[in-house]
Order: structure tokens, then sequence, then C-alpha cells
């Protein structure tokens, strides 16, 4: 039997996946997009869609903040389900040594163009009453948060009015050399194969360092303007970037509705889905201590995810050296909802021959030398 | 951070409805720790519950009474959350947190109404059927009003019975169900003559009210609050001024927790063998999750749990003909009053079906999933947690449930916190130097 063809098969329909699948389709491509299960069924529908500029590295910055500027330009069209909100990100410092740390953040945020404002300790307490008194943090106006299973079915709908032929609810047995295996025997042809598959890319490209890193959540019922902001502390980078020990952070969201998501989590190595007390309790106390009145908050639901993690903390976006018909579009940690738009750009761009408009480069997966060792 | 209280039980009842009263005095009467813990401030369950004058009567005072003299604690206003680990439940109390120990644990967590979405559902004044009736326990002034009831089940005319007892007029009793369907549940009472004298009993309190089979409610009207109920009845729509909808679609078990602990499910009853054991060591299950089956049924369940949960396997065996009779009429009851396919079709497009989230009907009808549903929409994302909707989609649109996860309730975040049952974690301060 002929296997149905298409220029590209993408694998894995979360947001970076439908986000792929909208950017091939709209430049006139044959596209299949593949996935298990629903659009934006795993990481996606876990996460918190916070849409943030990060500094951790300077391709990071460049990948988030480009990412951000793309969401910016859809703002008009996206439904209003997907409840964008440009609340802005305020960073918390705890104390003088954190307040340093914000000076050196507005520093490079002002250098590369990014509006920042300098929070003393009455103005944050004026913007978030409900904050313990802290020494102050960094206003980050441009950044978001949406609401991500809505905003993956948007792009997924962009993407299918464009031609997208979406094959939901079959697994991928395999994927390579122009080839998709879909398990119930079903087989695609491919000029380009992508895989987006998140954390468990591994499974089908095996080599790729690409490791599960859980995180859990929590909402609550609803407490219009109890935060106005996405709260977070300036420790965050500290715990969100240590790669060997299990941490907790302060991250806290104000969502449409009212309601608050209480973040965040970080354990290595854990497989399972089930709610991990011990962290959990963490996690939370860790809140407490930065808005003691939480507590008293009812709590509708907990969660968990797994963000796909790399050893460097970046993506990995571009060809895989092994395979000249797989290209990869995985590893985008907790920041997958806001870097999805640019990965997509950058994929698209690479592989039209396009000229991207950040450098590709620092994504590219052959610059994991292990990479080489699998060709 | 709030109060912790913790307690240590040979055998745990979650429940204080029938069966877990049956269990809890069977269990305490043969000397081992019992606990029972209801998450309402009075024991009886849906059922028995209710002001000191109900209490009188029937078999409520009797098995009431027994349980306060067994020796029993009574845990009452505790929402169980979550098992943090085997043979750990937490509650969270009105101020404080309970960590419950058990060696047993007797799950007797009762059903809720089924309500399904149709126009006007939501306006004030339309009520559960057993919903109204507890209203009316609690002090709903009931006199001269005018109630019609409407659904499905035998509660439909039990509580018609007790509402025109208390002075409310019922103009109309609609039962969704076909006469031959009813016929044949007649049919199946021969054999249960305790049901019979009872359905006797029923006729003449209901004596002069209308009662119509194959009828429905189709739409609510009111301003402000029910004015009217639009019912077909004979192959007509008909518009009737009430004051009232008293409305409710049979039963739904209660088989959150029974799922949170890993009790294995089948067709949407929590399995037990024929000594009330679920799949899971040490916990047994009684009452309404196993099957529908009324106050009968669950006396039945919920004294061969406690008698296995303690230890007495041949006196529970004793009871083994008298549940399976019950159990027996409880088969034909859910047959008789199964939902006929033509209620799918009573929500509009703008009607709402998860009141929690305002979502409509139109919204949910583009998904294939539950899951899908609640994650694209947010349907069954609200405080009820889906108890509500969750129930009326899994018979609109035949979607399976999701898996449940801590808390199967809403409770403080402080509670949550407070998870870790061994150890008071201190926060290890990822940054460090802030406090």
């Amino acid at each position: 039997m002929t296997a149905a063809s298409y220029d590209v098969v993408v694998v894995g329909a979360g947001i970076v996946g439908v986000a792929c699948a909208d950017q091939f389709a709209r430049r006139g491509m044959r596209v299949a997009i593949v996935d298990r299960d629903m659009v934006g069924a795993g990481a996606t529908a876990a996460g918190m869609g916070h849409i943030v500029v990060m500094d951790d590295s300077e391709p990071q910055f460049s990948l988030t903040r480009y990412s951000q500027t793309l969401w910016q330009g859809l703002r008009l069209e996206l439904p209003d389900d997907v409840e964008y909100e440009q609340c802005g990100t305020i960073w918390i410092a705890a104390d003088d040594e954190e307040m340093a740390e914000v000076w050196r953040k507005r520093e490079y945020y002002n250098k590369r163009g990014v509006p920042t404002e300098v929070l003393d300790a009455q103005t944050l307490q004026r913007l978030e009453p409900n904050l313990r008194p802290m020494a102050g943090g960094l206003l980050v106006p441009e950044d978001a948060v949406l609401y991500p299973p809505c905003a993956a079915r948007f792009l997924s709908e962009r993407a299918q009015a464009h031609g997208a032929k979406f094959l939901l609810g079959d697994s991928v047995a395999q994927i390579g050399q122009g080839r998709v295996h879909l398990s119930h025997g079903l087989q695609l042809a491919a000029e380009v194969i992508v895989n987006a598959a998140g954390a468990y890319a591994p499974d089908l490209t095996p080599g790729l360092e690409i490791r599960k890193r859980k995180g859990h959540l929590v909402i609550t019922d609803r407490y219009p303007g109890f935060i106005r902001h996405q709260l977070v502390e300036l420790g965050y980078l500290k715990s969100a970037h240590s790669v060997t020990s299990d941490s907790v952070a302060f991250n806290v969201q104000p969502r449409r509705t009212g309601q608050v998501l209480i973040g965040s989590s970080r354990q290595q190595g854990a497989e399972h889905r089930e709610v991990d007390n011990e962290i959990l309790v963490r996690m939370l106390k860790r809140a407490q201590e930065y808005i003691p009145d939480l507590m008293q908050m009812s709590a509708l639901r907990t969660w968990t995810g797994f963000r796909a993690a790399t050893p460097d903390k970046l993506p990995l976006i571009g060809p895989w050296p092994a395979d000249k018909s797989l290209f990869l579009a995985a590893g985008h940690e907790g920041l997958g909802i806001t870097t999805s738009l640019g990965t997509a750009r950058l994929l698209a761009d690479h592989i039209t021959g396009a000229k991207p408009e950040i450098p590709i480069e620092p994504y590219l997966p052959s610059r994991a030398a292990k990479v080489e060792v699998h060709a | 951070m709030s109060r912790e209280v913790r307690q240590r039980f040979d055998v745990l009842v979650v429940g204080g409805g029938p069966a877990g009263v049956a269990a809890a005095v069977r269990a305490a009467e043969a000397g081992v720790r019992v606990g029972v813990v209801d998450d309402n401030v009075n024991l009886g369950g849906q059922i028995w519950r209710g002001g000191p004058e109900h209490e009188k009567e029937t078999s409520a005072a009797g098995w009431i009474s027994r349980l306060r003299a067994s020796g029993a604690t009574i845990l009452c206003g505790l929402r169980i959350f979550h098992q943090p680990e085997a043979g750990v439940l937490l509650a969270e109390g009105h101020d404080d947190l309970h960590v419950l120990s058990y060696t047993k644990l007797v799950l007797a967590t009762g059903a809720r109404e089924r309500f399904l979405p149709f126009p006007g559902w939501t306006l004030p004044n339309v009520t559960g059927v057993g919903g109204l009736q507890a209203m009316v326990k609690s002090g709903l002034p009931i006199r001269g009003k005018r109630v019609v009831i409407a659904g499905t089940g035998p509660l439909l005319l039990a509580v018609a019975a007790y509402l025109r007892e208390h002075g409310a007029e019922i103009p109309i009793i609609c039962e969704q169900a076909s006469w031959s369907s009813l016929a044949r549940f007649g049919v199946a009472l021969f054999g249960q003559p305790g049901k019979i004298a009872q359905g006797l009993q029923l006729k003449r309190q209901l004596a002069g009210i209308k009662f119509s089979a194959n009828s429905w409610p189709l739409a609510v009207h009111g301003k402000a609050a029910v004015e009217a109920v639009v019912i077909f009845r004979r192959g007509q729509t008909e518009a009737i001024a009430c004051d009232y909808l008293a409305c409710g679609f049979h039963l739904v078990p209660n088989i959150e927790l029974p799922l949170l602990l890993g009790c294995q499910i089948q067709r949407g009853y929590v399995r037990v063998d024929d000594y009330q054991r679920t799949t899971v060591q040490e916990i047994l299950c009684a009452g309404e999750p196993t099957g529908i089956g009324g106050v009968e049924l669950s006396l039945a369940e919920g004294q061969i749990a406690g008698l296995v949960a303690s230890g007495q396997m041949t006196e529970a065996k004793k009871l083994f003909g008298a549940r399976n009779r019950a159990r027996y009429f409880a088969r034909s009851l859910d047959r008789a009053f199964r939902l006929r396919s033509e209620l799918r079709r009573l929500p509009s497009p703008d009607t709402i079906v998860c009141r929690c989230e305002d979502i409509r009907y139109s919204r949910l009808s583009r998904h294939t999933s539950w899951r899908s549903a609640k994650l694209h929409t947010r349907c069954g994302m609200g405080p009820c947690q889906g108890r509500v909707c969750g129930t009326s989609t899994e018979f609109l649109f035949k979607w399976n449930p999701d898996s449940v996860r801590p808390p199967i309730l809403p409770v403080r975040v402080e509670s949550l916190a407070a998870m870790s049952s061994e150890l008071d974690l201190e926060c290890s301060g990822v940054s460090g130097g802030h406090k």
C-alpha cells in the first residue's frame, strides 16, 4: 500500500507542534500532524501560560523576546477564550541582595529594548497589597498570561484552515528516513519529519538528551483582584536552573477569572503523574512566605506535568544530524508556551531557506557533541 | 496554621447515611475502635438527615441511637480530601485538619441527584427533588406553594408525599419512564413484601395527585424565579404554573473517594465481592456506591461491611440473603428508571450546562471527550469539580469521567499545605537570605 505523502509531518500536537504545523501550512506546504491524544493534552495543558522574557542566557533572551513580540502581533486575532492578558511580571526582591539583582536585570533588559520599571518597597506594596512587605521588585509590563489549551486550539484551527491534516488519537511507533509509522499500521511519507513530542521526544529519537522535569500547580477559587501581576521570586532563576536537585519557587499567576494559579516546583527523574505531597507542601509553604493570605483561599485542584528539559536549558530546534529527513522542535522546558511561536518561525525559515529574524545556531541540535556519535 | 487532630481507628467508616451508620454500629458493637466521618454536621445522610422531628421516623432513629450507644466516635462536619499514604486519610474541619488512620476502611459515601439541563433550569426555585425536601426539613415554608415534581425514580413519589404532608400543592408528578417500564418494575416488586407495603402507604398519601408517566420538563419560564414549567405529556406540551420545580433524574453514586483510593469501578459502581470488599485490600464499600438501591440495601450492605471489617465473617454471611433480595430490587429499579434518549435533546444551544463556569451546551457539543471539554471550555473545573455537570454530560454526550486527583473537593490551601503527615517540612529556601 502506498503511504499517504506529505511535505511535513509534525509529531506531537502540543503548542509547539501546532505552531509548527501552522507555520508550514501557511507557507503552502502539505502538512500532517499526529498525536496519540488530543491537541494540547500534555505539557501544554499542564503549564501556566506565562508569556515571559527570560535572561538566563543570551539565546534564551533572544528566543523569548522574539516569541513575545510574535504573541503581541497575534493578540488581536486571539479568540476571547485564549484569555491573553498583558498583566506584566513582577520579579520580587525579598532583600537588598535581591534588589541588586533587580538593578542588574533592569540594565540587561533596557539595553535590549525591553521596557521595565524598578519598584521600591512602597510601590510594590501599592501594586500588590497582599504581598508580605518586600524590598522591591522589577515590573516587566509587556509580559503576559494566556490559557494554553485554547491557544493551542486556536493555532491548530489556523493550521487546519490552511490545509494541515490532523491525525489524532493514534500513537506514533517510529519515525525516520522519511517515514512516520503509526501504531495501528498506518504509514506516512514525508520530506520533513518534525519531532515535537516534548518530554516524549527521546522515545522516538533515541540519543536525544531530553529529560522529564516534573512540575506541580494548584488553582484556587475566584478571588478577583487578589493579585494583579504574575509574581515570581527572583530566586526563581536559581531554582529553575538547578539541574540536579528538586526545587520550589514562588510563582503565582492571576487568571482572568480571578482564580490564582500557584506554582512552581521542579523535580528530576520523577516518572509518575501523581501529586507528590512533599514537594507540593514545600511549594505551598514557599508561596505562603510571600503571600500569607493564600493559605485561607479555597484550592480547587492540583495537577502535575512534565517539562522537557535539555542539559543546557535551551530548546532543540533544527535538523537532527543523524537523519536528513528528521528535524527537532523539542526541549522547551518551562518556556514552551512562550517560545512556541518563535520556534515555529525559526524552523520554517530554516527549512524553506528564508532569512530568520534571529539566528537559529544556538538552538541547533548539532550543538551537543554527543549527537554526532549517533550519526 | 490551623490545628491538627490525629486519631487512629480499627474501623473507619466514611459516610453517616444508612450504610455507614449500620457498618459503624455492627463494628463498634463488637468492641473495636470505630470512627464515622460525614461532611454534614448531622448524621443520617441524604435520606435520613433532617430536623429532630425526622429522626423519629422509620428505622432512622433506631439505628442512630444504636450508633450513639455503641461507643463509636462520631466525626461530623469533616470533609475527606486526600489519602497522603496508605491507611491515612486527611479531612478538613471548620477550622482544623484531621489526620485519620485506619486499619480497615468502609466507604459508604452515598449518592447525589442527577440534574439534566433544559432551558430555564438555572432559575431560582428550580431545585433537586431531594434538595427541596432537605430545604423544607431545614425550615423552608412550603405550605400553600405549588410544586411540580419531575424527573425519574421512586424519590419523586416519596418527596411528593412528604411535601404534600407539609402543605404543598402538587399539581403533577412527571415521570420520564414509560408505563410499560413501570409496570415491569411493579411486577418485579412481588416477592418484596416490605416494598409493596411501602408502595401502598405512599399510594394513600399520594391519592389525588396527578401522576404522569412518559412525561418530562421541557423548559422553565419566569423572570426572577420559576413562574411556570412547560412539560411534555401525552405527546403534547403543556404549561403549568408553579412556585417550585423539584427535579431529579435518579441518583449517581459518589465514587470520587473510592477512585482516589484506587478501588476498581465497574459500570460506574464500586466493585465489591460478597463480603463487600473492594479490590483494594482493607477497604470495603457499602450502599449506593456499589449500586443504587435505597435504604434497605444500604442497611444490609452496611451491616455486612461493618461485620467483615471487625472480623465477624459468620455473622456477615447470615445477611447475604437479605442483601441479595434487596439487590434484586435495586437492579429492577435501575432498569425501570433508565433515562430515555429523548432527554439528551432537552438543552438548547444556549442552555447553561456547567453552572460554576457558565458553560453553555453549544460550546460543549463540539467536543468528543470530557477531558477535551474540560480543558478547552473549563466545564467542570469550578468549585463543584464536575459533580453536577459531569454527571449530566456523562448522560448527554456519553463521555467517560476523568481520573481523580487530590483534593477530591475544594479545601483551604493551608490544608493542602499540611498534607505531609509524617514530616513537618520546613521550606528549604531555594533563594535563601530573604527570611
